[in-house]
């Protein structure tokens, strides 16, 4: 086989492990929309305020610094300590899961039965809102990330490779960060079926995202379940925000990765689960090797995100609901 | 007593007659939110700073305060026309859109207004043509100059033969990271290298495909014009395949400690452009620390104090007191209006000599300004990142670029450029 052939194969491979990290947003989204049918613009911003929240325990920053010295002429920055990543983490949880309280109690419990379009335009508030307090809290500068994920090429299976496809082909390149970035997904994926399908809770949360009605006339409470879901989907913000924040620094542009996840959902269906993974496989399968047979060679390359709503779009044509949505039949 | 009180009284009036001359008004079109405000505060702070040192230690500029406007963009260009369109009543003298699509806008609005724009290393090239762009200036070095530094660079770190050679230039998908593309083809035939293209879409947080194809083409030297997240990205992404990064050239606003900072050990080596000095080794620091910073008048925290981008924005408010200087001393007087300070700006001249009583001995390259050139000599440094000192150093003088080149396709872009708006080529 020729040096060509096995630089697709890493192309697809690659492509793969970008799909998780899309994916990874998407499944966000996915868990508030399944549960609640808000479509939560504020989660890319989510993810940046958790690993905004995480730097910040890391680091030991004292919140709101900036503000408080500017208004009582202090100077103070740090509390002198370095926090253990794993501790750290704990922390921007437990922030992940105020902030799901404070959004039930401050914003969806007075949108209670409000149109689908007032809860959308609620979440753009709170995402503005958002960027704005994280800024407040934590300063806008780009913070390094590093919680101990490995980066950088796997060389072990770059040199165990190598020899596939003669002098010009030098091993798979995959990024270790990818990797990881795969294992918590699968972790993250497999937790999330093994909640809703075996734990009470969880069949309450299906049992609202079937029907609300019907789960509010057993006893299930609404309020209580709009905590759950906001708290995983902050959680599911806070592995995304690690793992994109790893790569770039935290910093306000991590708020984008979004964008990302949309054609993802497009494909995939707003309310699978499997739909948000499988959805960013081949996204990000897809894009990369567009990019590779005929982007770069032919059109000038930068064609990953038009192909991405391309394919997107496509599904939306033949498929509005997605690979696994739930087709919505209305009855007049 | 009589005579005493009649001089007394001659005082008062000539006091009283005397015009209380305004302020001198320099906004400053900030973005110190959003997802560039990382680069926006500290370049902010910089310009703002200067200023706020200059009424403090030198009573201002010819004895006229400095007011500095601030208005935020939040980079965003219709916000910034709204920022010129608020702020241009105030008897602003020149602007610094701090955007190239800023500039773009302001380009005919500030021409038909008579108000100056600099557009520092940024903005349109070709605007180095002052006699089509009259109120539009980009010295001290513009982009083409850029991309010619790089590849000098380049040849002579190659000791002096690139012919055979591939570079490589990862651009950020836009008319700025486009912007190199055609000083780079040029180049290319003249010194025989190969150019290939990658181009990175906003805002570039996924680079993977750009980088497996530079992995496996192995380009001698990458190139590099991007800007915010996308440089962050590229950095580590470049550390991760292992590319040699003494062999990885950013443009200057590729360039700062936000860029490389994030990428760790991994960002060693790693080299940027410079169209002036980096670090806080010169005597105007210390002016800033007395007269701004101890004094609690700086603009922020403090904190970016000798940062790429902080000295970026403190050159970009030297130049321009510079300027008003020199229009106040072309039309003796102070009380300058847009109109005398574009005077005075063309007329610019900076020297060692001038830098060195500010301060600032060899912090930037010295040139003059002039009417056929807006964008004085196009002088460039290369500088240079040390991971484990956190650091920039340059690690070149301030070096000319390929002016054969670039003067030739300034004078083609210009005069599309007046031939499609029916400007008659011409000195003022």
């Amino acid at each position: 086989m020729s040096a060509d052939f096995y630089y697709a194969i890493e192309v697809i491979l690659n492509g793969l492990m970008a799909g998780v990290m899309y994916s990874l947003v998407a499944l966000g989204f996915v868990l508030i929309f399944k549960a609640s049918g808000i479509f939560n613009y504020a989660q890319g911003v989510m993810a940046l305020f958790a690993a905004l929240t995480l730097v910040g325990f890391q680091n030991g920053e004292i919140p709101f610094s900036h503000l408080i010295n500017a208004v009582f002429g202090t100077d103070i920055h740090h509390f002198g300590w370095h926090m253990p990543a794993f501790f750290a983490i704990l922390c921007s949880l437990a922030v992940m899961i105020l902030f799901a309280f404070l959004v039930e109690k401050y914003i969806l419990k007075h949108l209670v039965n409000q149109e689908p379009i007032i809860l959308f335009m609620a979440t753009i508030g709170l995402a503005y809102f958002m960027e704005g307090f994280g800024d407040l809290m934590w300063g806008a500068d780009i913070k390094k990330l590093d919680v101990g994920i490995p980066q950088g090429g796997n060389i072990w299976l770059e040199e165990n490779t190598a020899f596939l496809g003669g002098d010009d082909f030098y091993g798979f390149y995959i990024d270790n960060l990818d990797i990881w970035a795969t294992i918590f997904a699968a972790i993250l994926v497999i937790s999330l079926v093994i909640f809703s399908q075996y734990t009470k809770t969880g069949r309450a949360l299906r049992a609202v995202a079937d029907d609300h009605q019907a789960a509010l006339s057993v006893g299930i409470s609404l309020r209580s379940i709009w905590v759950i879901v906001w708290a995983i989907a902050g959680f599911v913000a806070l592995v995304a925000g690690i793992m994109w924040g790893s790569k770039s620094g935290v910093q306000f542009s991590l708020s984008l990765i979004a964008l990302k996840a949309l054609p993802v959902l497009m494909l995939g269906g707003f309310t699978s689960i499997p739909g948000a993974i499988i959805g960013g496989l081949i996204i990000g399968v897809g894009e990369k090797l567009f990019e590779f047979l005929i982007g770069a060679p032919f059109l000038g390359g930068a064609t990953e995100n038009w192909f991405a709503y391309m394919l997107a779009l496509l599904f939306l044509v033949f498929r509005p609901q997605g690979l696994f949505g739930e087709k919505i039949i209305e009855r007049v | 007593m009589k005579l005493t009180k009649l001089a007394a009284a001659a005082v008062a009036a000539s006091i009283a007659a005397t015009p209380v001359l305004a302020d001198l008004v320099f906004p400053s079109l900030d973005y110190r939110t959003g997802p560039y405000a990382a680069n926006g505060i500290p370049f902010a702070d910089g310009y703002a700073d200067y200023f706020t040192l200059v009424n403090a230690r030198d009573g201002g500029i010819g004895g006229v305060a400095a007011k500095v406007i601030a208005c935020e963009t939040g980079y965003n260009t219709e916000k910034g026309v709204e920022c010129y369109e608020s702020t241009k009543g105030e008897g602003a003298l020149v602007y610094q859109p701090l955007s190239t699509g800023i500039t773009y806008q302001l380009i005919p609005k500030a021409t038909a207004d008579g108000i100056p724009v600099h557009s520092m290393g940024y903005g349109r090239t070709s605007a180095a043509n002052g006699k089509v762009f009259s109120n539009i200036f980009n010295y001290p070095a513009n982009y083409w100059n850029g991309a010619s530094h790089a590849v000098n660079h380049a040849i002579a770190d190659s000791g002096g033969d690139i012919s055979g050679k591939t570079i490589a230039l990862v651009y950020h998908n836009s008319a700025y990271g486009k912007e190199p593309i055609r000083t780079l083809e040029e180049l290319s035939k003249k010194h025989g290298f190969k150019l290939s293209l990658l181009a990175v879409d906003h805002p570039g947080q996924e680079q993977k495909s750009q980088w497996l194809q530079i992995r496996r083409e192995k380009p001698d030297y990458v190139f590099m014009w991007g800007w915010g997240v996308m440089n962050q990205v590229a950095i580590q992404e470049a550390a991760n395949i292992r590319y040699p990064m003494d062999k990885f050239v950013g443009i200057w606003w590729s360039g700062s400690e936000n860029d490389v900072l994030p990428a760790g050990d991994g960002a060693n080596g790693y080299k940027a452009l410079a169209m002036h000095n980096v670090g806080s080794d010169f005597p105007v620091f210390d002016d800033i620390k007395k007269y701004v910073v101890d004094a609690g008048n700086a603009a922020g925290a403090g904190d970016q104090v000798g940062t790429v981008l902080y000295n970026r924005g403190m050159y970009a408010a030297m130049l321009a007191v510079e300027a008003a200087k020199t229009a106040q001393e072309i039309h003796g007087t102070a009380d300058i209006t847009p109109a005398m300070m574009r005077d005075g700006m063309e007329a610019l001249v900076i020297d060692e000599a001038k830098m060195t009583a500010l301060g600032m001995p060899n912090f930037g390259p010295t040139f003059s300004v002039s009417c056929e050139n807006h964008g004085g000599p196009g002088l460039g440094a290369i500088s240079q990142w040390d991971a484990s000192a956190k650091k920039w150093s340059l690690i070149s003088g301030f070096e000319p670029s390929d002016n054969e080149i670039i003067n030739a396709l300034i004078a083609e872009d210009s005069a599309a450029f007046a031939a499609e708006n029916n400007i008659a080529e011409g000195c003022k």
